[in-house]
């Protein structure tokens, strides 16, 4: 630094900027194989997340496939208005909505709550086998997951109807067609993909913990639910508001294999089932509503951009260091 | 205290237990249902202790129907292209952004990290894949859309690149002359075989159980991947109408075990995963806390 100094004294102002041009220059040149390694993923975020969110302008237009996105007619809100006046966009919301809490709320508490359990379990080949085991649903693709709950669920050869509610002398329930049941089975099903995967993020953390703190407090008298409430489950806590904002951020998303596949898009359970995804997805095969859902798609990501950013907003303003951004 | 110690371990291990049969029990359904005998299925329904084992539903699958050999070979190919493509790019996009001095990191940074927050949707993604590139009823269309890049293992690989490669191993070979894809190839990545692993293995599954893409952009049966194979057969009876029923009911006139074939199908869908699984579970785990909380 010194001697660039010493070299520039010499120069008039003129020189000086054209050196610290050339030395600018110089210094991004430099970079230019890392710029380069970044291009291919700068071209495929542009091709698969930038010109479709341009593309968002579709929902303002009578969508129509020849003419193609740009050179259809602008038709202004006329999509929203038809989207907000359907029963439908009521349903799809709260339906969304509920079901995305419910997962939230269960899922978070459940998953602690294993993860504690595992925390305290002595023998390490056993912890070792259990966190292996829970894992397993996570792996299974959600078609396969419906599958399964056809193989409990199916009226004439599902184990539920055969074996449990025959033992039981019950009389076999048509699940397919009964939407009360739904809400239910697919919150199990959900919690039974996921426990394992939100189990493992909160383990790891309190295995993170500092050993220190367990050792202070049992010198102090500290029993183990006392050690849970004053260490482990504060510890917890950026984990639990970092992973809650992310799903806030989604919670207008929905699995959209849950709610369609594992359902088998049964007629009679679509009240209970539909959501914005699976809305959108019906759209998109029949023109007719294609208007409606290019609408809903809209509606969907920029609520759910609105709220990830609140959301942040509010932890930031309660627990500055804990923000995702 | 001892005794209300081991009382807890106790109660402790029945949870545990009790949890890893709820998580691993259904599986257990699924495989000992795709080896009944349809007879016994029709009569007592899918159960943990098939009263009469049979491998008919297998035999179908795999020697009298090229359906599912098809499948798993569209998804086989499909995987490692994809995994291969998805490993590659995000490497090379994360490596950079681990360098603290490249001018612009804060915006690709945020370029990516946007993606996570705000994306256009299924109507302007599907018809920009479909109208643009035309990639409908390509295998293109089961690689391309959405899973050759995601922002979580971007940001997965640049901790590990920020964490564990020390800045002054890149500025020594820098003095030494070295050009910067020498540096990446010859000294980052042998030092960074786990992530790689761990981004390869997740990169793998997502390729391995997408059915989405082959839901929205493949309508012919020749590029069926096995789990849209899968959807399909579930959802209609496509099974019945095209190749793979056609070929059972043309075979002999034995009766056809459709409710175990349901199962063994499923069984063979999930069967690579399965045995993969127990030998790089570490690689998984990792992959999930890493990414989801330090991303």
């Amino acid at each position: 630094m010194n001697g660039l100094t010493a070299r520039n004294n010499g120069m008039s102002g003129w020189e000086k900027r054209m050196a610290s041009n050339i030395q600018k220059l110089k210094k991004i040149k430099q970079f230019i194989p890392l710029y380069l390694m970044m291009l291919p993923g700068v071209l495929y975020l542009i091709i698969n997340n930038y010109i479709p969110m341009a593309g968002i302008i579709v929902a303002f237009k009578q969508f129509n496939y020849t003419k193609g996105i740009w050179g259809s007619e602008f038709i202004g809100f006329k999509n929203f208005e038809f989207l907000f006046k359907s029963p439908d966009s009521w349903l799809i919301t709260r339906n969304t909505i509920c079901y995305n809490f419910a997962f939230i709320v269960i899922g978070t508490i459940g998953a602690i709550a294993v993860a504690v359990l595992l925390d305290e379990i002595k023998l390490p080949f056993a912890k070792k086998v259990y966190q292996t085991i829970i894992l397993v649903p996570f792996l299974i693709s959600i078609v396969i997951v419906s599958y399964i709950v056809y193989g409990f669920l199916s009226t004439e050869t599902g184990f539920i109807n055969n074996c449990i509610l025959k033992a039981l002398g019950k009389e076999p329930v048509s699940w397919y067609s009964s939407p009360r049941y739904w809400p239910f089975i697919l919150m199990i099903v959900h919690e039974w993909k996921w426990i394992g995967y939100n189990c493992i993020l909160y383990y790891a953390t309190i295995v993170g913990i500092d050993k220190g703190y367990y050792e202070a407090a049992v010198i102090d008298g500290a029993n183990r639910l006392q050690k849970i409430k004053y260490i482990t489950l504060p510890a917890l806590r950026p984990t639990v508001i970092i992973l809650t904002l992310m799903s806030i951020g989604n919670i207008f998303r929905s699995d959209f294999g849950l709610f369609y596949q594992v359902p088998m898009n049964s007629g009679p359970l679509i009240d209970v089932t539909n959501t914005i995804d699976t809305y959108v997805y019906r759209g998109l095969m029949e023109n007719s509503t294609l208007g409606m859902s290019s609408a809903a798609g809209l509606y969907q990501s920029f609520v759910g951009f609105v709220l990830v950013l609140g959301a942040n907003l509010l932890v930031r303003k309660f627990d500055d260091e804990n923000a995702l951004f | 205290m001892v005794e209300t110690r081991k009382a807890f371990q106790v109660i402790a291990h029945i949870i545990m237990i009790m949890l890893a049969l709820f998580c691993i029990l259904p599986i257990i359904l699924m495989i000992t249902s795709s080896f009944t005998s349809e007879d016994a299925l029709i009569l007592n329904g899918y159960s943990f202790f098939p009263s009469e084992i049979d491998f008919t539903a297998y035999k179908y699958l795999l020697v009298d129907s090229t359906d599912i050999i098809r499948g798993y070979m569209v998804s086989a190919v499909v995987t490692v292209i994809g995994t291969t493509f998805n490993v590659t790019v995000t490497t090379l996009f994360a490596y950079p952004l681990s360098r603290k001095n490249l001018p612009g990191r804060r915006f690709f940074m945020f370029f990516i990290f946007f993606t996570m927050l705000f994306n256009g949707g299924l109507i302007p993604t599907y018809i920009m894949w479909t109208g643009t590139f035309h990639i409908k009823n390509t295998l293109l269309a089961l690689i391309l859309p959405n899973l050759l890049m995601n922002a979580f293992y971007v940001f997965m690989m640049r901790t590990y690149f920020t964490t564990n490669i020390p800045n002054a191993v890149i500025e020594a070979t820098k003095i030494d002359g070295a050009a910067e894809f020498h540096i990446l190839g010859k000294i980052v990545l042998p030092m960074s075989r786990p992530i790689i692993a761990t981004v390869t293995l997740m990169a793998g599954l997502s390729y391995w159980n997408d059915w989405l893409n082959g839901l929205y952009y493949i309508n012919t049966d020749k590029l069926y991947s096995i789990q849209v194979l899968l959807n399909k057969m579930l959802l209609t009876s496509l099974f019945l109408k095209s190749g793979l029923g056609k070929q059972i009911l043309g075979s002999v006139g034995e009766t056809i075990p459709t409710s175990a074939i349901k199962m063994a199908v499923a069984v063979l869908g999930a069967l690579p995963i399965l045995i993969v699984y127990p030998f790089f579970q570490k690689y998984f785990v990792k992959g999930i806390v890493v990414g989801a909380v330090k991303g």
